[in-house]
């Protein structure tokens, strides 16, 4: 390059960076002003969404145009086998994403590409405070009216008495074993907390700092001393305690999973022998005959109740309330509740799974064996709204990275 | 321009020639006019993102829902002193990056060497399809191919079982052979370039001054390809700095991609402040590779 040429590339350069940088604070001003909006906007709760129709008719014929719904979903809980049925009736083709962990789901829906997300409770709660997600208008839900009415309305699904969604199904996060190798069958946490030698070095376990509230679960069990009431909402020295558990378990653990593929090719191989699943994994890993066995041990657990929400600016609100109507419809909600291992939200859909037995199985209908499974939840630094001092989402964050190592 | 007027026929000159030559006329005009769109790219999207990214290093999140809050602070950089952890997990990334570029210049070298000067043309670019072609398929189908060869029921355990030893593949060796055979490629390429690039002549003026075969090659050629081979490090170390996928598939160890990984969703503020650990010592890398003339070998 001669000196001129050189001069005239760097003028274009210290031009194009001002240009960047001015672009740069321009954006970082306008995400910042509409953070703080979002956040407020829950009291006064508004359903109306752009473009989304104001009957259920004009919903379905807008629906025709939109002729798609992209959505974040825990594995299968989209899958062909049912919305197949789904978009040859409303003409929205189903575009799934599977989210890994609650945090993850929440980084997806927050990019704005998708319309809505089946969210669990630590992530429904603050989608609904971040404006993430929209309350809806149940009329335009027909279904809704046979959800259970112990699922509606509870503080991780609905703000200020209006649902933020509808509720899908609940389920247990089970302790799996193989059979072949640990024997006799468990019944206790201590499986993995205080594992025998034939296990160790052989644990799965769940890599998202939710998992803390697992050990406290434990914790809640074996160390009365420390009163711990919920396994989510947890003091100083509660915190500490179940901190340091995980700390001593790490040692012993041969993977941690996100991803629910990655565990059932573990187990698969033997590669982990015992650890915590979903009861998605021990339904494929059965499908293939491998010898598991799961159980909801006699501590109780941790669990989750599910919401399908919808994205507060979904491209295609339509197919999105067409959507949350059908996966609660009877028949719908019967198959994912089979295929995932989960109890129904819509009682009815009893009498459509393909096992008669399911839903006794899945103690769909029975309050007294859901009362130990504690469903995921936020910590937040006021215990829950029950008053004290508690460590936050964000304390949690941090002390699974350094749980990790 | 001359006051002497030449015939001009300005009735036949196209738009597209008058064009071409008000450019010709300014030639500054037409350099910045061609520089925009890649500079544009470079600066708006390159930097741009960098600055965001730096920028993002020093804000706070709400503790309850973990959304970005535009206040200053720099309490994640002493996070990142205080917490000795994300001190180990730099460390170990940038050993695992030492161990993975060492391991690919030893195994880069005789492959390159026998290409660039043994192999028959044929066989040469036959080496140099097979070289490529693992770069065409998925990085995703090797890295879980992977997982399942090192599987304590895999093929290497297999191979393993009659000499009575067993492999824990999802371990840090492990993540170490998945790296080096990942890399492999970006490192053989520049050293067989570099050693494509050295006359014969010197070879031949060696052989004239009394050097034997090994001598030549520990006193010319090894000298000469060196450049070569810390052009070649710069990727393997770079690329092995910044991964995520294959320590999470493989390893349960974190690295410093997984972490970043991890918290970019709940914490970006900190995982922000943490790439700056990278940038930093590829900066460094770069700084000592620049003194060994590796770009001029790239």
């Amino acid at each position: 390059m001669t000196r001129q040429h050189r001069r005239v590339a760097g003028w274009a350069a210290a031009v194009l960076l001002v240009g960047a940088l001015a672009f740069v604070a321009a954006g970082c001003g306008g995400g910042g002003g509409g953070g703080g909006g979002g956040g407020d906007t829950g009291s006064q709760a508004s359903t109306a969404i752009d473009g989304l129709g104001t009957t259920l008719d004009e919903i379905k014929s807008k629906a025709k145009d939109e002729g798609e719904v992209d959505l974040v979903e825990w594995p299968g809980y989209a899958d062909k086998s049912w919305s197949n049925q789904f978009t040859k009736t409303t003409g929205c083709k189903v575009v799934t994403k599977d989210g890994g962990t609650s945090d993850e789901m929440i980084d997806l829906i927050s990019t704005g590409q998708y319309d809505g997300v089946s969210a669990s409770g630590n992530a429904s709660v603050r989608l609904m405070k971040r404006g993430d997600v929209a309350p809806v208008n149940t009329d335009l839900i027909p279904n809704y009216a046979d959800v259970a009415p112990g699922l509606k309305n509870r503080d991780y699904n609905s703000m200020d008495g209006q649902p933020y969604g509808v509720p899908h199904g609940r389920g247990p996060n089970l302790l799996m074993w193989r059979s072949d190798v640990v024997k006799p069958a468990p019944n206790s946490w201590s499986a993995i907390w205080s594992p025998s030698s034939t296990v160790k070095k052989k644990i799965s376990i769940y890599d998202d700092s939710i998992f803390i509230a697992d050990a406290a679960l434990y914790l809640k069990a074996t160390k009365p001393d420390l009163k711990i009431d919920n396994p989510y909402q947890l003091n100083d020295e509660q915190f500490t305690a179940a901190v340091n558990l995980l700390k001593s378990l790490k040692p012993n653990v041969g993977e941690w999973w996100a991803d629910y593929a990655k565990q059932i090719q573990s187990y698969a191989n033997k590669d982990v022998v015992i650890g915590t699943t979903w009861p998605y994994q021990e339904n494929i890993l059965k499908g293939d005959k491998k010898p598991v066995a799961a159980v909801k041990p006699k501590e109780g657990t941790t669990g989750w109740s599910d919401t399908w929400m919808i994205y507060s600016k979904a491209a295609h609100p339509n197919c999105m309330y067409l959507w949350m109507n059908y996966i609660i419809s009877p028949q719908a909600n019967a198959k994912v509740a089979e295929w995932f291992g989960e109890a129904p939200s819509n009682p009815k859909a009893c009498a459509y799974t393909t096992d008669k037995n399911f839903c006794t199985a899945m103690h769909a209908n029975d309050e007294a064996y859901w009362k130990n499974i504690y469903y995921w939840t936020t910590p937040t630094a006021d215990c829950g709204g029950k008053g004290g001092t508690c460590k936050t989402q964000k304390d949690w964050v941090n002390a699974w990275t350094e749980i990790r190592g | 321009m001359t006051s002497v007027p030449y015939e001009q026929p300005p009735s036949r000159e196209g738009p597209g020639r008058r064009l071409s030559r008000f450019f010709y006329r300014h030639p500054r005009l037409s350099l910045a006019l061609l520089l925009a769109v890649p500079l544009g790219w470079l600066v708006v999207a390159y930097l741009g993102s960098l600055v965001v990214l730096l920028l993002a290093s020093v804000w706070n999140t709400d503790p309850f829902t973990s959304e970005v809050v535009h206040t200053y602070t720099f309490d994640n950089f002493r996070r990142l002193f205080d917490e000795p952890v994300y001190r180990d997990v730099a460390w170990r990334t940038i050993k695992m990056a030492a161990f993975v570029t060492v391991a690919d210049a030893i195994l880069a070298f005789p492959i390159a060497y026998y290409m660039a000067r043994v192999a028959s043309p044929r066989t040469r670019n036959l080496l140099v399809v097979a070289v490529l072609m693992p770069l065409w398929a998925s990085y995703l189908v090797k890295a879980y191919a992977w997982r399942t060869i090192l599987s304590g029921a895999g093929v290497l355990n297999w191979a393993l079982g009659p000499l009575g030893v067993s492999f824990d593949g999802y371990s840090t060796t492990g993540l170490w052979l998945v790296f080096t055979y990942l890399w492999l490629p970006f490192m053989i390429l520049p050293v067989y370039a570099g050693l494509e690039r050295i006359p014969p002549s010197l070879l031949e003026a060696s052989a004239d001054l009394g050097g034997k075969s090994l001598r030549t090659f520990f006193r010319v050629t090894l000298p000469l390809t060196f450049p070569a081979v810390v052009a070649g490090s710069i990727f393997t170390f770079s690329l092995t700095l910044g991964d995520y996928i294959a320590p999470k598939l493989i390893t349960s160890q974190q690295f410093i991609g997984t972490v970043i990984y991890d918290n970019h969703g709940t914490n970006l503020p900190v995982a922000a402040a943490f790439t700056l650990v990278p940038i930093v010592v590829m900066v460094v890398y770069l700084l000592v590779a620049r003194r060994l003339h590796a770009f001029e070998a790239l």
